[in-house]
């Protein structure tokens, strides 16, 4: 296309270009700006001067930060919740959307979906303020068991860093299986019925079509959940450990995220903190492709 | 014993609402027992009675904290309350309500929810309708730029510096700006916009319309339920965000979200703090500081309880656009 053709487009496009350009602005200033200001990673940088004023120190921070006694119990605390949480809360969602739809009454499916996900749309403060409400000495999950004599004084389960990982996977799966069963029922209503009638004619029972006809038919988004999940594992769910988390569990409960909170916004660490997301974005990435690469040679399905 | 009725009695309304008593559900239930190998009647069986089960975890924590909240909190704290409220009162409520910090909170969150997913909605749409365009000059560009910040971003930190030069921390401006556009939501926008015929625009040209005339007279009407998918779930968000909240609102404390200042008396313990600045005369003996604190988060939670069952046959579709590729 030669320049004047150009300018003759830009001239008729002139009002959509004018309607992109506040986006792109903002792009810009709220995702490169930030994406710039990585650099003091390498930095040596206070808050009172500019970024290009902050002298450099390489990978000073990063070092820093492998070298804290810290490193080790953040990275089990991430790495183990998220693992725990990617093998028992990966499966249930499938397992509850196969079930939900092999139930035949109409309403009643309908409606079990409708509950399942309610708590996707209760904030984490309150699930958290439920939970403390629960597990605390004077609370439900101690009256019960206190009743039916499991326990014979009661504990204090957020106070305890050995309770903490159960009851962050448990809360989270509560939270999001039904809701992240949808997806999957989508796949399934999308699998064509002939195929079962073919199954049935062959004699399949229930259990074969299931293991046939369903889950063959759903693994292309399972994979590609699949993958979205691994690259996650570092992400380790903030907004519920943030709520949950006291002194008293911080040994099970403290995370990269909330570690980079710490250090960063309460302690003003800036440069020390950047350097620990940046850390983690890199692992983040490498998981993703990793994970991308294994579902591929595994099942044939790729996210890219 | 009356416990053990009582939770009966909850077990059977809840088979009711859920097995419904329709003509319909009465065919099916005939239908599935008929016709069927005994293994397969096993099965469903088994299968509703472990739905029933997920239906009561799902529903009963939430319908703890309900009764409990409408409990006389010193009495709630001996224990003993499963299923049904024992000494009524409204008290925890009267408190709550009355309490000047939460009423501002909650002014606060209706603002930004209403203003932050109006202008998110309609700006986000403005920039896809326009990227929906496949002649634009520079999309590629446009694109890739969005693309790249899907995979990488600054991170806390970084985006912390940012809006502290950008004067925008104890501002109510934080909750708006930073929030404006969201290239996940333009993907959905523009999938939706490409499905709307193009000889409506031409039309609309041939008579002399522009393409902003366009977008607001013909695209927008037509998208609504993209436009309320979208805006549902930035207006979930928006509601229940309290972390914005507690990093950006350092000083300006009338300017914390509900669920900041609901997370600043959950999880900081500082649960005095509602009962302290309460006037005088108004606290009763009978309720608690965790009565209160149930009191707050049912309050905090009603509006999207409330309507949730209207709104969720659209956030199924909207979750359903969102996960089509590209």
């Amino acid at each position: 296309m030669t320049n004047t053709n150009i300018l003759k487009k830009i001239k008729v496009q002139r009002t959509l270009l004018l309607m992109v350009l506040p986006g792109v602005l903002w792009m810009i200033i709220f995702n490169y700006l930030p994406m710039y200001g990585i650099i003091i990673a390498f930095k040596e940088f206070k808050i009172y001067q500019s970024m290009f004023e902050a002298p450099w120190v390489g990978f000073y921070h990063f070092i820093e930060f492998f070298k804290d006694e810290d490193f080790f119990l953040v990275m089990k605390n991430t790495l183990g919740m998220s693992f725990l949480k990617l093998l028992i809360g990966f499966p249930l969602p499938i397992a509850f959307a196969v079930l939900l739809n092999e139930l035949k009454l109409s309403r009643f499916k309908k409606n079990i979906q409708t509950i399942s996900y309610l708590p996707h749309f209760l904030s984490w403060v309150v699930l958290g303020g439920i939970m403390i409400t629960w597990t605390s000495e004077a609370g439900l999950v101690n009256e019960v068991l206190l009743g039916i004599g499991i326990i014979q004084k009661p504990i204090a389960f957020l106070g305890d860093p050995k309770y903490f990982w159960g009851i962050a996977i448990a809360s989270d799966i509560w939270k999001e299986i039904g809701w992240n069963a949808i997806i999957y029922l989508a796949a399934i209503a999308a699998i064509d019925v002939s195929m079962y009638e073919a199954a049935v004619i062959d004699g399949a029972n229930r259990f074969q079509k299931i293991k046939y006809i369903t889950l063959p038919s759903i693994a292309p988004t399972i994979a590609m959940l699949f993958i979205l999940a691994v690259s996650g594992v570092l992400n380790s769910n903030f907004d519920q450990v943030f709520v949950l988390n006291n002194p008293l569990n911080s040994n099970a409960s403290e995370v990269l995220d909330l570690y980079v909170y710490r250090t960063g916004i309460r302690a003003a660490r800036y440069s020390y903190a950047t350097a620990i997301g940046l850390f983690k974005s890199v692992v983040a990435f490498a998981l993703l492709f990793t994970a991308n690469k294994v579902t591929r040679r595994l099942t044939g399905n790729s996210l890219f | 014993m009356l416990e053990v009725m009582l939770a009966i009695l909850m077990i059977g309304f809840l088979v009711i609402i859920v097995l419904g008593i329709s003509k319909q559900s009465r065919y099916e239930i005939k239908e599935m027992f008929s016709r069927q190998s005994t293994g397969s009647k096993i099965f469903d069986i088994v299968n509703i009675i472990f739905m029933l089960l997920i239906c009561f975890i799902m529903l009963y924590p939430v319908w703890y904290v309900l009764i409990l909240s409408f409990n006389e909190g010193s009495d709630a704290m001996m224990g003993g309350i499963y299923w049904w409220v024992r000494e009524f009162t409204l008290d925890n409520y009267k408190i709550v309500l009355s309490n000047n910090d939460i009423f501002k909170a909650f002014i606060v969150t209706v603002a930004r929810t209403v203003i932050g997913t109006t202008t998110h909605v309609l700006f986000t749409a403005m920039i896809a309708y326009s990227l929906s365009k496949r002649d634009l000059v520079g999309r590629k560009i446009w694109l890739t730029m969005g693309i790249i910040t899907m995979f990488f971003s600054g991170g806390l930190i970084p985006t912390f510096i940012l809006f502290k030069n950008m004067n925008l921390l104890d501002s109510f401006w934080v909750y708006i700006i930073p929030t404006m556009f969201s290239f996940y939501d333009l993907i959905i926008f523009q999938s939706f916009f490409r499905g709307i015929p193009d000889s409506l625009e031409e039309a609309a040209t041939i008579d002399g319309a522009g393409y902003f005339y366009i977008f607001r007279r013909i695209i927008l009407p037509l998208s609504k339920p993209v436009l309320a998918t979208i805006a549902l779930f930035c207006g979930v968000w928006h509601w229940n965000d309290y972390f914005m909240g507690v990093i950006y609102i350092t000083k300006n404390v009338d300017l914390q979200p509900i669920q900041t200042y609901l997370y600043r008396i959950v999880a900081e313990s500082a649960s005095n703090q509602a009962m302290a600045n309460m006037p005088d005369g108004v606290q009763k003996a009978t309720t608690t500081s965790g009565s209160i604190k149930l009191a707050t988060m049912v309050v905090t939670t009603l509006p999207i309880v409330l309507v949730y069952p209207f709104l969720q046959k659209y956030f199924v579709k909207g979750m359903l656009l969102g996960s089509v590729k590209g």
